[in-house]
């Protein structure tokens, strides 16, 4: 219904049309114009950033790619997003499930749990988290900050809030009918589950793996204190570079990071309209 | 196919009586509508019946067998939901060989059951699409499909026209009625749409409020019903409350004095006059024994309607409209007009039989 009526709208040669449509261009101009201009900037010949450029160069991703820290930050990176997602994404997605389906005293309290580390500032857990592995390591004896498992560990915190936001809505959105069709023609409740249930949530769990992995692979604020030597991740090493150095190197950098994020999005979107989801 | 029988059949909801007390059977192969506003208790009933709801107390038998204690997978049910229900990740072709398959049946066989079943609601060239490429009507006979090829021991119908328009659904409800009749199906049918039930089913159950009203066949809920409200949501009809003056005469709260017939048994507390609108014939002029004041003419088409006053009543009266040189075509708003009926068409009935 309501994309006719923008059809309709679209379609009257009038005064509403074209408002629409400035309306629309302007908000594209603003979403897109910090992109394009880190990207633009990452192909600037000179050191300190003016306008227009005096010529255009691919010099500041090869020194990118000279700078060791990078790249290693860009594994550890991948790495990392990659694990807290598959840890996350189950543990959000069993914890979705049960607020949605579950019937149990404190349902409320925990759903409003699970989404509170959305409303934490990235520093204050990410400290909270510092102090906390800092007792851990104490009583467990065990390196745990400055590991991949404690940043695999404080980015499943990312993970969580965002699959169960999106696996909730999706589980709402879902026909229990087709459920109950299932067990009427003979699915026993595993069966359902498995074979009706889970592909019928799987939109909103893809996008939830997606929007996870996103999360961590460009998190800075909460991975600040607990990266150690070796184990940087790449916005954490694009702030260090920061200390020392303005050029851009870094926006060739974000390029990259932007590349990543934007392909990751048009492959999922192959499998899941997020359009549908999100 | 399996009888149903439901006995003192119960359902509570927190401090609600959802169900209350139903008693019925439904004969091997008869088709019965649970006919009744929403909230009546129609659809929880079929729930009970397909094993998704466990009763408060009572019993459901599918036969002989007891099922009240079956979970829904192993009830051999095939039901038909209100929004169809198919699995939006399969095809038609999988979605009605989703059944066979939990019964362990494959390859050749499946495909072949499968092919007929399609067959049969004739969809056989669209197997291989999906849910959200077929119509609306489509996607409604994959579901009859799909409830039909496991041989249910019953066919659930929960207002399965509900989301057709209304030239499709005319349609599909003589094709499900004559599938039905062909197959022989024991069938329950849940609907709030008095003219489907009164088209399909062999008999009608009219709930409210979680109690039945009235059992009966179509043609009897119609012309004898037990009580105002059944006589009111089987059908339009004139419902005027009053007492019984004698054996011919009935009196209206307002002093109107209509002729009646009360020689069949008819309640003892039957307070209220009720009349079908299509039983009472209308003519021009002041010359009858109940004149009144027309009030609107409309115009239906194959007939026409029209609300007359008498005295402080009001009575609605369809006719099959007139030809253009009757004199009642040239009858129009505040015309004088007379009103009879045979003396056998009212029924008195109670306000409420509870």
């Amino acid at each position: 219904m309501p994309a006719s009526l923008l059809a309709n709208l679209m379609e009257r040669p009038s005064f509403s049309r074209v408002l629409m449509r400035t309306l629309v261009l302007i908000a594209y101009l603003i979403i897109f114009a910090p992109v394009s201009m880190i990207i633009a900037t990452s192909f600037f010949s000179q050191e300190i950033v003016s306008f227009p450029p005096p010529a255009l160069t691919w010099h500041w991703y090869g020194n990118a790619w000279d700078k060791p820290e990078f790249l290693r930050g860009l594994v550890t990176s991948l790495q990392v997003a990659l694990l807290a997602s598959v840890v996350g994404v189950p543990i959000g997605t069993a914890a979705a499930f049960a607020i949605v389906r579950g019937d149990f005293p404190g349902k409320q309290a925990i759903s409003a749990l699970l989404l509170a580390p959305l409303a934490v500032p990235g520093v204050v857990a990410g400290s909270g988290l510092y102090m906390f592995y800092v007792l851990a390591e104490n009583t467990l004896d065990h390196d745990i900050k400055a590991t991949t498992q404690g940043l695999v560990a404080a980015h499943v915190l990312l993970a969580i809030p965002w699959t169960v936001r999106l696996v909730v809505a999706s589980l709402q959105g879902l026909d229990r009918a087709a459920e109950e069709a299932a067990a009427n023609l003979g699915a026993n409740p595993f069966t359902v589950f498995r074979r009706i249930t889970l592909p019928m949530m799987r939109p909103g769990i893809v996008a939830a793996a997606m929007f996870s992995f996103i999360q961590s692979f460009e998190n800075l604020d909460l991975s600040l204190l607990l990266v150690g030597p070796g184990r940087i991740t790449l916005p954490v090493a694009m702030l260090n570079y920061l200390e020392f150095r303005i050029d851009p190197t870094l926006a060739a950098v974000a390029t990259v990071q932007i590349l990543i994020v934007g392909v990751l999005m048009v492959v999922t979107d192959r499998f899941v309209k997020l359009s549908r989801v999100v | 196919m399996a009888s149903l029988s439901i006995e003192n059949l119960t359902k509570r909801f927190g401090a609600s009586l959802a169900v209350d007390r139903l008693d019925l059977l439904v004969h091997e192969g008869e088709l019965v509508a649970l006919l009744g506003p929403s909230g009546c208790g129609k659809t929880t009933t079929l729930r009970m019946v397909a094993g998704f709801l466990p009763p408060t107390s009572g019993r459901v038998r599918f036969d002989a067998e007891d099922v009240t204690n079956l979970p829904a997978h192993k009830r051999s049910t095939g039901m038909v939901f209100q929004s169809y229900a198919l699995f939006p990740h399969m095809t038609a072709a999988q979605n009605v060989g989703f059944g066979l398959e939990m019964r362990g049946l494959g390859g050749a066989e499946r495909q072949a059951r499968v092919e007929e079943a399609l067959r049969l609601v004739r969809l056989a060239h669209l197997g291989e699409r999906l849910p959200r490429e077929l119509s609306g009507g489509q996607q409604q006979r994959v579901a009859l499909a799909r409830a039909l090829v496991i041989n249910p021991k019953l066919f659930l119908l929960d207002e399965p026209l509900s989301n057709l328009d209304a030239k499709l659904r005319a349609e599909v409800r003589i094709e499900i009625r004559a599938l039905q009749q062909r197959l022989g199906l024991t069938t329950l049918l849940v609907t709030h749409d008095r003219e489907e039930a009164l088209t399909m089913a062999d008999r009608l159950v009219v709930m409210e409020g979680g109690r039945v009203r009235q059992i009966g066949s179509p043609r009897e809920l119609y012309d004898e019903p037990q009580d105002a409200f059944v006589a009111d949501f089987v059908g339009r009809c004139n419902i005027l409350p009053g007492r019984r003056e004698n054996e011919t005469q009935f009196r209206t709260e307002s002093g109107l004095v209509l002729s009646v017939d009360t020689t069949p048994n008819e309640s003892k507390n039957a307070n209220a006059f009720a009349l079908r609108p299509e039983r009472i014939s209308i003519r021009p002029g002041a010359e009858g024994d109940l004149n009144g004041l027309l009030q609107a003419v409309t115009y239906l088409g194959p007939q026409t309607e029209y609300h007359v006053r008498v005295g402080e009543e009001l009575f609605v009266v369809v006719r099959q409209t007139p030809g253009a040189d009757e004199p009642l075509a040239a009858v129009k708003p505040q015309d004088q007009v007379s009103l009879r009926w045979d003396r056998k068409a009212p029924r008195l009935v109670p306000q409420t039989s509870f």
